[in-house]
């Protein structure tokens, strides 16, 4: 709730202003406010509902009311390089026989628009532009694609399963003329770092504006300091980690003394 | 009561890990093994991703070998000549054991061989002890005094060179043999992440005929060093130690090693060693079956290119 309040409050911000400087020029332009550029997860995080708000300016009030302006926002989450193996079975054990390694591979990749997007706009646009799960693009690399079409479908696939790679469609709706809002679900398991939100405006099936904003996703808490340290300081955790162990050893033997 | 663990992160019940910790706890006071072969397993069966229970696995050791040895060292129970000797080629084997542990992980087949060694392992650790303590039950039941170790009784470790009197064992034996078995339980302690108590303690009695009364203790005394070597290894190359989770399985073993300890000098040495042989046993055929199931998803991806 509070994630959305806030969100609320930097939309009317960036529309205000969005519409002041909008008088010298008439085409479309999409705008879009998160309430902070850092969200921070606490220890219970279970998932949550992300809502961004955003602007058209320069809407034609015609097509405005005949509802022919679309928007798609996209989400999505710090690349990293993955491998993917696929398990067979040798001398009847299961073990991993073949794997893919996959350079810079988008780990979330949300995505929420007014409609379904094959109904916004033309294949060629929403294969460019990611706009569909099954348009997402894995890896740059033809040859790659070309030869581990079944892998790159199979990591997809797991991506989908974990909620990481999700659409939304009809999670933007207008609440105004000019002010909209885009809401997509942060799944429990989001990976943290830096996110980018797109956003896309489509008239009458024509791209005419897009902008972008970043989202960084960290973890808060005590829980946090301490797997910090752990990856900061790892080596003073470990001796820390051994240090406990001798002292509850000990404590054990003392207060659970049978003999 | 829920919990959140930092390393693994997830939400786990506290109470559940606390008895998980006795229980494993009660089974390493009694037989003397660091107990690390079973909290994995079971860690793991409890959704802890297996990269976490390993590292945390060994953490936990190390508490529940401190409270072992303590109650060991009041008996005189613990060789700490013969333990040191073998905490020797211990670190020179965990050092030797990490390296395989990251060549495996890099090929992406860590978890099978892991899985396999489990299954040799514990497979014949459990039927060699099993085999031996039902033929010393009989032995004992009909009446004949039982041995293990008969005066006079000679092979060929004893012709090695470069032989040490361990007192407390009553032991004069070439140092070669037993560097060498703390070698060979370092390295695969390294590699399936446990103390190698269930290896060490039939080496050790079997192999180096040392005395039932000082084994489990000198064996506890050895695998504390081991597992804390480990623990720091892991936290630096791994960052997979969860304290929180450590602390939790800690405080449920530490009570149950005491009780265990004592439970075990209640029962007769052939009978404990045939209860051990019958757990190692029902692990190993756990795993085996684990081996030969299909998988649930036969594609996995994991962070990183290797």
């Amino acid at each position: 709730m509070m994630l959305l309040l806030r969100a609320l409050m930097v939309g009317f911000v960036v529309f205000f202003a969005g519409a002041a400087a909008a008088q010298d020029d008439d085409a479309e332009r999409i705008e879009i406010g998160l309430s902070t550029d850092v969200i921070e997860i606490t220890s219970n995080f279970a998932g949550e509902a992300l809502t961004i708000f955003g602007s058209v300016d320069n809407a034609d009030p015609l097509i405005q009311r005949q509802g022919r302006y679309d928007i798609a926002v996209v989400l999505s989450g710090p690349v990293d390089d993955l491998t993917a193996r696929r398990k067979g079975r040798v001398l009847g054990v299961w073990m991993n026989v073949d794997d893919l390694e996959l350079p810079n591979v988008p780990l979330s990749y949300l995505i929420t628009s007014t409609r379904f997007v094959r109904d916004m706009a033309e294949r060629a646009t929403i294969e460019r532009l990611s706009l569909d799960i099954p348009t997402v693009k894995l890896t740059r690399d033809e040859e790659i694609q070309a030869e581990h079409d079944e892998f790159l479908d199979e990591v997809k696939r797991i991506k989908i399963d974990e909620s990481l790679y999700r659409s939304f469609p009809g999670g933007v709706q207008f609440i105004s003329q000019s002010l909209f809002k885009a809401r997509l679900e942060l799944p429990a398991n989001v990976p943290l770092g830096q996110h980018v939100a797109r956003a896309y405006l489509f008239k009458q099936g024509t791209l005419v504006a897009q902008t972008r904003a970043t989202l960084n996703i960290r973890k808060a808490g005590l829980e946090f300091a301490v797997f910090q340290f752990s990856r900061e300081q790892s080596a003073t955790y470990g001796l820390l980690c051994v240090l406990a162990a001798l002292i509850v050893g000990w404590l054990g033997r003392v207060i659970f003394r049978r003999d | 009561m829920a919990i959140y663990l930092p390393i693994a992160e997830l939400s786990v019940n506290a109470f559940v890990l606390l008895g998980m910790g006795a229980a494993v706890g009660f089974l390493s006071g009694m037989f003397g093994v660091g107990g690390g072969f079973l909290i994995t397993p079971l860690l793991i069966f409890y959704n802890i991703p297996p990269a976490v229970a390993v590292a945390t696995g060994a953490n936990q050791i190390v508490a529940s070998s401190v409270s072992g040895v303590l109650s060991h060292l009041r008996r005189k129970g613990v060789d700490f000549k013969l333990g040191t000797v073998l905490l020797i080629g211990g670190l020179v084997g965990s050092s030797i054991g990490v390296l395989i542990y990251s060549y495996l992980r890099q090929i992406g087949q860590l978890d099978l061989i892991i899985a396999i060694l489990y299954v040799v392992l514990l497979g014949i650790v459990g039927a060699l002890m099993l085999k031996e303590s039902i033929g010393a039950w009989r032995k004992a039941r009909a009446g004949t005094p039982v041995a293990l170790r008969k005066s006079g009784q000679h092979n060929w470790i004893h012709r090695l060179p470069l032989k040490i009197r361990f007192k407390r064992s009553r032991l004069y034996i070439s140092v070669v043999p037993v560097v060498l078995v703390g070698a060979f339980i370092g390295m695969l302690a390294a590699i399936m992440g446990v103390g190698g108590g269930f290896i060490l303690v039939p080496a050790m009695i079997y192999l180096l005929r040392v005395p039932t009364n000082v084994v489990i203790g000198t064996s506890l005394f050895q695998i504390i060093f081991v597992a804390a070597y480990t623990t720091i290894v892991q936290a630096i190359a791994n960052q997979t130690v969860d304290i929180v989770l450590a602390v939790l399985l800690m405080l449920g073993g530490v009570a149950g090693a005491q009780y265990g300890a004592y439970a075990g000098q209640r029962l007769r040495g052939e009978q404990l060693r045939a209860m051990l042989a019958l757990l190692v046993l029902a692990v190993a055929f756990r795993l085996a079956y684990t081996l030969f199931v299909a998988p649930d998803d036969i594609y996995t991806i994991a962070d990183g290119v290797a």
